[in-house]
């Protein structure tokens, strides 16, 4: 039997929230909403493949993705990661796994060096292999040295997203998580971190969980996609897989857009929604 | 042995960063401290002034020394369940919860570094305030047990280890006002642990409650330490049960942590912004 490098089987993930909608009455608890995440998700994702999660806001992407790292555990259904039970195993699985957010998580006032270091000692990196790796990817990521000691709260959001994608990378993962991790960069950022997700899984035996809404992301990088809406796998395939599930018009190839549009009903920004 | 490597730096990446912190943060750190100095003569000039107030001849400069221990142990006290306590919610107002709790490394483990953290930071921190309260007052500490005040304050460390840790589920089960829910838990202490009266002052019914305060008992054999010279082989019976009364409220804290963190987990509770 071949072991995946990551499995979802059956995976349902609800969250109950505050009813806002109707009038609260003083001192009585407010009414509780059920909100569907991830509806009975099933999806193998095999080593060394660039596996994209393409979605709108609101669709699951995220909740994927944190349930993978540990963050969230799921009302049923199991996810394995190489294996091992993100329920049952986590530090197995901590251990295999990084990832990058679409929003920069750090100690805004500490240096790029200080929060890889302190991100490196939580992994038991040794100080200084860790000081070295994390020099060199920052480097090759664009990122000049003057600003490896100056603190991140006076960096643009595309460099201090860099600095997410060395965390990320620092620690040499086998599962690495991208939970739309070019959102918001500028163009010239992007192409950067795209480069560099191509050059990892041209150069190490790293497998790629990417979320995105963007389609030409997706299309440009990953191996096979899944469309996922309001927390259902809708399709999934080869990028050329799903482009050829919509007939094309006027002799156009039909585009991830489209394939979206065909599948849901909706335009991707009809679609949006907050998370 | 590389596991036990593993632990060993991923709680020094707690000290490391709680010491960063304070480099980055040190404005606050002086506001902070200059805050605490001035409370601690606030309350030390209580005793000063006692026999004005009264109008009655009174023996002052004991009155002084007591405030000042009170002052001084629960200044160190507080910053060790401060220091705990507010592990998960320094997390979430810097945004890194998710980062943190993702990392492979145990919660023993992290905790092992905030407490490492946290007891030399409360010494250092009391020993700056005592050195400014003594240009103030002369302190007569000529017949205090100063090894026997060590001991008791490091066996009271141990409870307020496992006090801070059951007082840091609180912004994980409600990541709004569980912060708040801390300082709560801290006031209480003060008032019940008889910081700067006798716990008997207290109602009768707080005074029960006093009794559940590893504080109280910190706080009277210190006093005994430092105002009466009590020997240190007395102490031990007290500085056994604080030690045996702190490693039970760890237990219980770990425990009772590893369920919220569960919890928060199967709730979607540790998102960064709560």
């Amino acid at each position: 039997m071949t072991m995946h490098a990551l499995e979802f089987e059956q995976v349902r993930k609800v969250f109950t929230r505050k009813d806002k909608s109707g009038k609260r009455r003083p001192l009585r608890r407010a009414k509780q909403e059920q909100v569907v995440a991830l509806e009975e998700i099933s999806l193998n994702v095999e080593r060394g493949q660039v596996f994209g999660v393409l979605g709108p806001n609101g669709s699951g992407k995220s909740t994927l993705i944190r349930l993978v790292s540990t963050l969230l555990l799921p009302d049923s259904g199991a996810i394995r990661v190489f294996g091992h039970d993100v329920e049952k195993d986590p530090f197995a699985v901590k251990r295999l796994i990084n990832r990058v957010s679409v929003d920069a998580a750090f100690f805004k006032k500490f240096s790029p060096l200080e929060n890889l270091m302190y991100a490196a000692r939580l992994y038991g990196l040794p100080q200084r292999s860790a000081q070295a790796t994390m020099r060199a990817i920052m480097t090759r990521l664009g990122l000049k040295e003057s600003t490896f000691s100056q603190p991140m709260e006076h960096m643009s959001r595309g460099m201090q997203q860099k600095v997410a994608v060395a965390r990320g990378f620092l620690t040499a993962p086998v599962l690495l998580l991208l939970d739309e991790p070019t959102t918001g960069l500028d163009p010239h950022s992007k192409r950067d971190v795209q480069a560099f997700v191509r050059e990892i899984r041209e150069t190490h035996d790293a497998t790629v969980l990417l979320t995105t809404h963007d389609m030409e992301e997706a299309d440009r990088l990953c191996d096979r996609i899944a469309i996922l809406d309001e927390g259902k796998v809708a399709a999934l395939d080869v990028p050329d897989g799903l482009k050829a599930l919509v007939p094309s018009s006027n002799g156009d190839r039909p585009s991830l857009e489209d394939v979206f549009i065909a599948l849901t009903g909706h335009t991707f920004e009809e679609k949006e929604k907050p998370e | 042995m590389n596991g036990l490597v593993r632990e060993m730096r991923g709680a020094y990446a707690f000290v490391e960063r709680n010491v960063n912190l304070i480099k980055r943060y040190w404005g606050w750190e002086v506001v902070w401290l200059i805050y605490s100095l001035v409370n601690s003569l606030a309350v030390t000039y209580i005793g000063a002034g006692m026999e004005r107030i009264s109008g009655q001849a009174l023996d002052t400069e004991y009155l002084i020394t007591y405030l000042l221990v009170g002052t001084l142990i629960w200044q160190y006290l507080s910053v060790i369940f401060y220091a705990i306590s507010e592990m998960i919610a320094w997390e979430r107002w810097e945004g890194t919860i998710e980062y943190t709790f993702m990392a492979p490394v145990s919660r023993p483990t992290h905790l092992v570094g905030t407490t490492l953290f946290a007891i030399a930071y409360g010494i250092v921190r009391t020993l700056v305030i005592l050195a400014v309260v003594a240009l103030f007052f002369r302190l007569n500490l000529g017949g205090a047990n100063l090894i026997g005040a060590v001991l008791m304050l490091l066996a009271g460390s141990v409870s307020f280890v496992g006090l801070g840790i059951l007082a840091a589920v609180l912004p994980l089960l409600y990541p709004e006002r569980g912060a708040q829910m801390t300082n709560a838990a801290a006031a209480i202490l003060l008032l019940i642990s008889g910081v700067y009266y006798p716990v008997e002052t207290l109602p009768r019914w707080l005074q029960a409650v006093a009794q559940a305060s590893p504080a109280t008992y910190v706080i009277e054999a210190m006093r005994d330490c430092l105002l009466r010279g009590r020997p240190t082989v007395e102490l031990l019976p007290t500085v056994g049960a604080l030690i045996a009364a702190g490693i039970g409220v760890i237990a219980v804290g770990l425990a009772v942590f590893r369920v919220v963190e569960r919890y928060a987990k199967r709730a979607g509770r540790l998102k960064r912004s709560g």
